[in-house]
């Protein structure tokens, strides 16, 4: 068995994710090269290094890979990707984008999302908006795998991994960055957030999400998530959507407010710990999955949580 | 510019899916069927770009068995042009259906496929990207907004950070994301002016596709349920269960 990790960043920074692909490494039960493929990226690979179960870091330094684009970071990854049997990528944007590109050009298929390994061939992963629980068997040479972080523990620190630099792509591919826009937030991110307090279309305007959440948020130390409706009537910004299409996460506490509990919405959280919902209908689906549920007007409920936190 | 658009027929969204006492999958038998939404959401901006004269034509593809005709009605009914019914019971996994769409672009030469970012059955999240390696083609998955001219694709895409716009040359592949637009329904008439749209059907042989599958399946079970909870009558009594029942905060 040979696994390799491929990290995900944006020239500066590891995202926290790769730490819970390298913990499906783990699991699989051998230490990762991984790969990390971008310009000017030397303190990313740093990160990696000092990670636990890292083998090697290979770093690929190009202005090629500069924009992270899925074109480019493929054509990186199949320079190497023969000598491993297996290839770890986060489910994230970044994951899901690149993945499906790696595993075509290998003609191998994909498993995406698995969230528990069972031996090296064998893997379960969530379908139908995690309503059922597939166990897969790939007969593939190489397995191309996307990581769900939530049901893999981020490896901690403390390794101390050699960087060796590898030869880089020149070509950049035709695909060009034009532009970014970064949801700034000074909050933890979603996905890895101890608590988070998301609401739903109940909320009914944009100033009222963030008057009602902000404060009960900055109360839980939380990050602040919602419901599609929420977002598509312009209350947050789409990475804050949880669900079957937007993130998925498994926090200690997960308030939900004003969202009622379509299936879609439940694949994203019915996996955290405690959930905690306020709904003024009783009927509201949401409340089957809540271990604590409040029947309340929240225009009223919220601000007395607030005060009383 | 022709453009491609592959649909999927999958299990309606509003369907509770039941797992089959002998997990060997998931019960599809009697519930119904629609076009996965987020191929409705790529039908409706194919038919868009040729309403504003950048598109000439909009054929539909679906992989699977015979009822998928279904499926291209339902497009066509939205106002897709033709469509193409690649015949198969085999189980299609995203590289098998990837391979047969690689195979239909061939034959068609379409400047632009746009597919669905996931399947909502499967979940994959993979063929749109497969076949854009496969074709050696850019692609620009997860799309909010898409913009055509002079041979290039301008994409706003929805990703973990927020929103990333790129810039790619055509011919592309680009995936949907929910917010890109909100599909039409079909009207009475349209649904009647389909059923006299023409549909080719192809079969994997016939293009020449292996579409065994390399996934195995080897059972399918209900995830755990959760504990059944508490309604709280007050808010101090929440918070009081929070801190000393629970102990999360
Ligand atoms: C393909 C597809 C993918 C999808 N993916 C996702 C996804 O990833 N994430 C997601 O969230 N959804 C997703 N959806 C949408 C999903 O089906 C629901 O439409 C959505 O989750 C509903 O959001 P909501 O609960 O905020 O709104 P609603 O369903 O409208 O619920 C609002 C709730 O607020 C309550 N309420 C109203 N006023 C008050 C008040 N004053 N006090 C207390 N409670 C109040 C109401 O009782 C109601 O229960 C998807 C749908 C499709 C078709
Ligand atoms: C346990 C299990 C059993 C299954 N059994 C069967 C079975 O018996 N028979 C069977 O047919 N399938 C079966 N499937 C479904 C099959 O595995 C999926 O269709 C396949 O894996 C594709 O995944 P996806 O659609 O999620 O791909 P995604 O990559 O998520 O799809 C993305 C997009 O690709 C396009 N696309 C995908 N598939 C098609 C298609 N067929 N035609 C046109 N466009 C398409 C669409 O635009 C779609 O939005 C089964 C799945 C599971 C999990």
């Amino acid at each position: 068995m040979k696994i390799l990790v491929i990290a995900e960043h944006d020239n500066q920074k590891l995202a926290p994710a790769t730490a819970h692909a390298l913990g499906a490494a783990k699991a699989l039960g051998a230490a990762a090269d991984v790969l990390v493929a971008g310009h000017g990226c030397r303190a990313v690979a740093e990160q990696a290094a000092k990670l636990e179960g890292v083998a090697r870091v290979l770093l690929a330094d190009s202005p090629a890979l500069a924009d992270l684009t899925a074109e480019a970071l493929a054509a990186q990854a199949l320079k190497i990707a023969k000598e491993y049997t297996h290839i770890l990528v986060p489910a994230t944007a970044f994951g899901k984008n690149v993945a499906p590109r790696i595993a075509a050009l290998l003609d191998v298929a994909q498993i995406s999302d698995i969230v528990k390994v069972i031996d090296a061939d064998t893997f379960v992963r969530p379908i139908y908006a995690g309503n059922a629980l597939a166990t897969v068997r790939s007969s593939d040479p190489i397995k191309v795998i996307t990581v769900r972080g939530t049901a893999f523990d981020a490896v901690a620190d403390g390794g101390n991994a050699p960087i060796e630099t590898i030869e880089a792509i020149a070509e950049p591919g035709p695909t060009k960055v034009v532009g970014r826009e970064v949801t700034k937030s000074a909050r933890p991110e979603l996905t890895n957030a101890r608590v988070i307090v998301s609401g739903g279309r109940g909320l009914g305007s944009a100033e009222k999400f963030h008057e009602l959440l902000e404060p009960l948020a900055d109360k839980l130390g939380a990050a602040i998530g919602a419901s599609r409706a929420a977002v598509d009537a312009g209350y947050a910004p789409n990475d804050y959507q949880v669900g079957q299409t937007g993130k998925i996460v498994a926090p200690e506490l997960y308030v939900a407010i004003g969202i009622s509990g379509a299936i879609q919405h439940l694949a994203g959280m019915k996996d955290s710990k405690v959930i905690v919902a306020i709904n003024k209908d009783p009927e509201a689906p949401i409340f089957q999955v809540a271990d604590y549920g409040l029947v309340a007007d929240l225009f009223q409920a919220v601000p007395e949580l607030t005060q009383k936190l | 510019m022709k453009i491609l658009v592959p649909v999927k027929r999958v299990v309606d969204y509003n369907v509770k899916i039941r797992v089959k006492p002998d997990g060997s999958g998931v019960d599809t038998a009697n519930v119904k069927m629609s076009m996965n939404p987020f191929d409705e959401i790529a039908v409706e901006e194919a038919i868009r770009l040729k309403e504003a004269g950048v598109a000439s034509e909009v054929i539909v593809v679906s992989c699977g068995v015979a009822q998928c005709q279904e499926t291209l009605r339902a497009a066509m009914a939205m106002g897709a042009d033709r469509g193409i019914l690649v015949q198969t019971d085999v189980e299609l996994q995203p590289l098998a259906v990837a391979k047969l769409l690689k195979a239909v672009v061939e034959k068609e030469q379409p400047g632009l496929v746009i597919a669905g970012k996931q399947a909502i059955d499967d979940d994959a999240n993979q063929t749109g990207q497969m076949l854009a390696a496969l074709l050696g083609w850019p692609q620009a998955t997860f799309a909010s907004k898409v913009v055509i001219a002079d041979g290039k694709a301008v994409v706003t895409r929805e990703v973990d950070g927020g929103l990333e716009t790129l810039e790619l040359p055509l011919p592309a592949v680009i995936t949907t994301d929910l917010r890109l637009n909100e599909p039409r329904f079909a009207t009475l008439p349209n649904i009647m002016k389909a059923k006299k749209k023409p549909i080719d059907t192809l079969t994997p042989e016939a293009l020449g596709v292996d579409v065994t599958p390399r996934l195995v399946t080897l059972k399918v079970e209900e995830p755990p349920k959760r504990k059944a909870g508490v309604m709280v009558g007050s808010v101090d009594e929440l918070v009081e269960k929070l801190r000393n029942e629970a102990k999360v905060i």
